[in-house]
């Protein structure tokens, strides 16, 4: 056994430190395609002060240390490129305060998402948070930090923006607060009035410290929930109806699906908005509001709304939906990957007719899965197919596929979201140089070891 | 393998391992362990590693793969249309590891001892019926019931405590019925989820035989793993009879009114067994009768029917005890959750759930707060 063992053992418990080969594989890998590459650990902390412990650790044995929520970026973030120690964050899911009218929530770093939700319903039903479509077990903190969007992005942005305070481990081993936290009891910012640090952990993979606690904003929560779908078959439309339907400020999420499958979607684009209210009057109202906003696209016969089968709308309003995650076994195979950009919405007619061309040249099923950010700045764009993990060919053509889109988008003035380490790399030769040259400066100075996460934002 | 043609199109997505509302994990060997190795994801992957070579057989992979409880949680949470096969894949990997004779020494020694002794105690087979001992409970004749005891309700001290109050119970209620005492042989469902399914099958056919020559035609099992295999495996070996829970026998003679029961002053839960739960949809019969029992005040757990936490007993952990020890074992956290209710007493209707909640509420040191009782000691305390 070797000493790195035995003082990892020493710090979380030899019940939750691993080198053995069932756990190596499984970290190695995640559900995306991804080459997989083996940790020589796996911990479970319970405490800020273990990781402490555990980076400090790090620091002196020039070790890897990767931090993992639940592993399901799909895009290898979590994979330990340079082995070292996976740290699996679950056992650190304790929400430690709800602060009911200021509408923040405290919680451990690996708090899951489900957990929340639930932890909502139950003790503060007139709060809600920004859910992702992510399987429930997707923690609060990775989703921060790879500024995930949920549902409610569309009203408020990224999840990162509705951060407000930070616990962070640094790569150095201190134990840092970020925003109002630093100076305050109160988690209501994670910056302003401060200058704010929080940039300097949100958007960065772990390779600027661990987040051990997240501040994250709750919005009030309304009684009713509902969902309308507007069907067009021209793509070159859909940007128009966002700008019209953004423009009400009616809705919470607008969501935009494309798939081949059944027949009755095939060559449509379904822009799906959402509406919440406390009454049916307020509901009615807004429903108003925005079928007056979409009603010349009806007049000129390039849209209408689709009539929702009462079977398919519990799955509409479900959160998270579960069929975004049943989309991995379309093929009967268990996986799918997108990629999936952030953009501006006026680009959606190019990126559709892109994903559609795509799934002919390699044969492979799609769905076009969009979500639109803040109001219609920006959007993202998922470019998504189906594969089968027994089979090695689809994997191929579904890697090649995503390589090209990956090309694609930076042409058209998209930027990569959670991107794979090809595309970081990319994305890093592409940018301002001056921008490049301050990333390194901050990595090399909070990481001087380069322990944290390597190979992800690495700035040579 | 069975399944093997499945076990890629596992995403590892997770809601295997939780509640169906999130509200917390409730997979009892991912709860145990916290590795994603043990979760029903983890198996998954691990499972078809093992099968293509890319990891081998060791003590830690057969530990994963038999710490599943075939609770049936993932079963039930899982989102896609192979979830229905979900434990039958961990139970067929158990078999390829019984094929190839290479189990942890816990699970051998139960085959050996079943198959040796005809139970898992290695006990003589004239011990099966001495619980019924000073009982007006009477050997199978051509009464209208066989009832079946099982295994822990025969041979384990705490198990025969329910059974005899079970057995007294079913007399006083006037119900036609007769045990088979040192003729009962093991039901197998521990068995055949450990992953021996010729020894299964053997016993299976053995009681199918037995109960066929006795010209049984019901049977009222005190144990839901009973129950389960029953009711869902012998109509496929020829074993078709008309199979109950002692609490679907007992529920309707409850709310009939017809027995006198004095008031109960307590506060109760129920914990649901998987084998009486998810594996076979009873979850009513047990609240039924419990609700009427006069001055019962019935609490829920948290997690309850479909999303109730196993005890950690199920899928031979009751005897391979591989879930056992530690703070977080299965039984310890279900008995925290009992005692969040407040309650002082929590319910079972499975002696194997009574047994290791018992040991929970002795290792967390709450034998003042809280007691385990089969709902049949309830209800034969209710009538004095």
């Amino acid at each position: 056994m070797s000493d790195i063992y035995n003082a990892l053992a020493g710090i979380v418990g030899e019940n939750y430190v691993s080198y053995q080969p069932e756990e190596l594989f499984f970290y190695a890998r995640d559900p995306g395609l991804m080459p997989a590459n083996s940790p020589d650990y796996v911990v479970l902390p319970k405490t800020s002060l273990e990781i402490q412990e555990i980076v400090r650790l790090a620091n002196r044995e020039k070790i890897s240390i990767v931090p993992m929520g639940a592993g399901l970026a799909l895009t290898g973030l979590v994979i330990p490129l340079k082995g070292g120690i996976v740290v699996d964050m679950k056992r650190m899911n304790k929400i430690i305060k709800v602060d009911e009218r200021a509408r923040y929530v405290i919680v451990e770093g690996g708090t899951s998402q489900g957990f929340l939700k639930s932890y909502l319903e139950k003790n503060y039903p007139r709060l809600r948070h920004s859910i992702p479509d992510a399987p429930p077990a997707a923690t609060i903190a990775s989703n921060v930090i790879i500024h995930g969007q949920g549902r409610l992005t569309q009203q408020y942005g990224f999840n990162s923006d509705m951060v407000s305070g930070l616990e962070v481990v640094l790569p150095s081993g201190e134990i840092c607060n970020i925003g109002s936290p630093s100076i305050s009891p109160d988690w209501f910012s994670k910056g302003a009035p401060l200058p704010d640090l929080s940039g300097l952990f949100l958007g960065w993979f772990g390779t600027t410290g661990i987040v051990t606690k997240v501040g994250l904003k709750l919005y009030p929560k309304k009684k009713i929930r509902d969902v309308e779908i507007f069907v067009t078959d021209n793509e070159d439309l859909v940007p128009d109806m966002i700008y019209e339907i953004t423009h009400t400020e009616m809705v919470e999420d607008v969501l935009i699906f494309s798939q081949p499958l059944p027949m009755m979607f095939k060559d449509n684009h379904h822009v799906s908005f959402y509406l919440t209210g406390d009454t049916d009057e307020e509901i009615e109202f807004k429903r108003k509001i925005i079928w007056n906003a979409l009603d010349g696209f009806i007049r000129n016969k390039d849209g209408g709304f689709m009539s929702i089968p009462p079977a398919m709308k519990p799955s509409l309003l479900e959160m998270p939906q579960t069929s975004a995650s049943r989309l991995a076994d379309v093929k009967k195979g268990g996986g799918f990957e997108y990629s999936g950009p952030i953009i501006t919405v006026e680009k959606y007619p190019e990126c559709s007719r892109k994903l559609v061309e795509m799934s002919s040249k390699y044969n492979l099923a799609y769905s076009g899965m969009v979500r639109i950010i803040d109001g219609g700045h920006c959007m993202m764009f998922g470019f998504a197919f189906t594969f089968n993990r027994a089979d090695p060919d689809m994997m191929d053509r579904t890697r090649n596929a995503l390589e090209e889109i990956s090309e694609y988008v930076l042409k058209i003035g998209g930027v990569y979201w959670k991107p794979t380490v090809a595309e970081q790399k990319v994305a890093i030769e592409r940018m301002d140089p001056n921008t490049r040259y301050l990333m390194k400066m901050i990595k090399d100075s909070l990481d001087p070891n380069g322990i944290m996460n390597p190979g992800n934002w690495e700035v040579n | 393998m069975k399944y093997e043609d499945i076990v890629h199109r596992c995403f590892r997505c997770g809601y295997c391992k939780l509640t169906g509302d999130y509200y917390d994990f409730n997979c009892p060997a991912y709860r145990k362990f916290m590795f994603e190795t043990y979760s029903p994801g983890g198996r998954m992957w691990l499972i078809r590693a093992w099968l293509n070579g890319e990891i081998k057989n060791s003590e830690r992979f057969q530990e994963i793969i038999y710490s599943c409880a075939t609770c049936a949680n993932c079963v039930e949470h899982c989102v896609f249309t192979f979830s229905e096969d979900l434990v039958n894949i961990f139970i067929a990997a158990r078999g390829e590891l019984v094929n190839k004779g290479i189990i942890p020494p816990t699970v051998r020694d139960y085959f050996k001892n079943i198959s040796i002794s005809g139970n898992p105690y290695k006990e003589p087979a004239e011990e099966r019926g001495k619980w019924a001992e000073g009982t007006p409970v009477e050997e199978y004749k051509d009464q209208e019931y066989l009832f079946y005891i099982g295994d822990v309700g025969s041979y384990d001290e705490r198990g025969k405590k329910i059974a005899r109050a079970m057995g007294n119970l079913l007399i006083k209620t006037g119900l036609s019925m007769g045990i088979l005492a040192d003729k009962e042989n093991s039901d197998g469902n521990e068995v055949r989820t450990l992953g021996e399914d010729g020894l299964f099958k053997y016993l299976a056919e053995t009681n199918i035989s037995l109960f066929k020559e006795k010209g049984i035609k019901k049977i009222i099992t005190l144990d839901p793993h009973a129950f389960n295999a029953f009711k869902n495996d012998y109509p496929d070996l020829g074993g078709e009879f008309e199979v109950y829970h002692y609490t679907q026998i007992l529920a309707p003679l409850m709310e009939s009114g017809k027995m006198t029961l004095k008031d109960l002053k307590l506060r109760i839960t129920y914990h649901d067994p998987c084998y009486l739960g998810r594996h076979n949809g009873e979850y009513d019969a047990p609240r039924r009768i419990l609700r009427s029992i006069p001055g019962i005040e019935f609490v829920e757990m948290e997690q309850n029917r479909e999303n109730a936490f196993c005890c950690g007993g199920g899928g031979g952990n009751f005897f391979t005890d591989i879930l056992g020890g530690g703070e977080d074992s299965p039984n310890r956290i279900r008995v925290r959750q009992a005692l969040d209710t407040g309650a002082n007493i929590i319910a079972v209707a499975c002696p194997q759930c009574a047994k290791m909640l018992d040991d929970a509420v002795k290792v967390e040191e709450l034998e003042d707060r809280i007691e385990v009782l089969d709902i049949a000691e309830i209800v034969a305390k209710a009538m004095g």
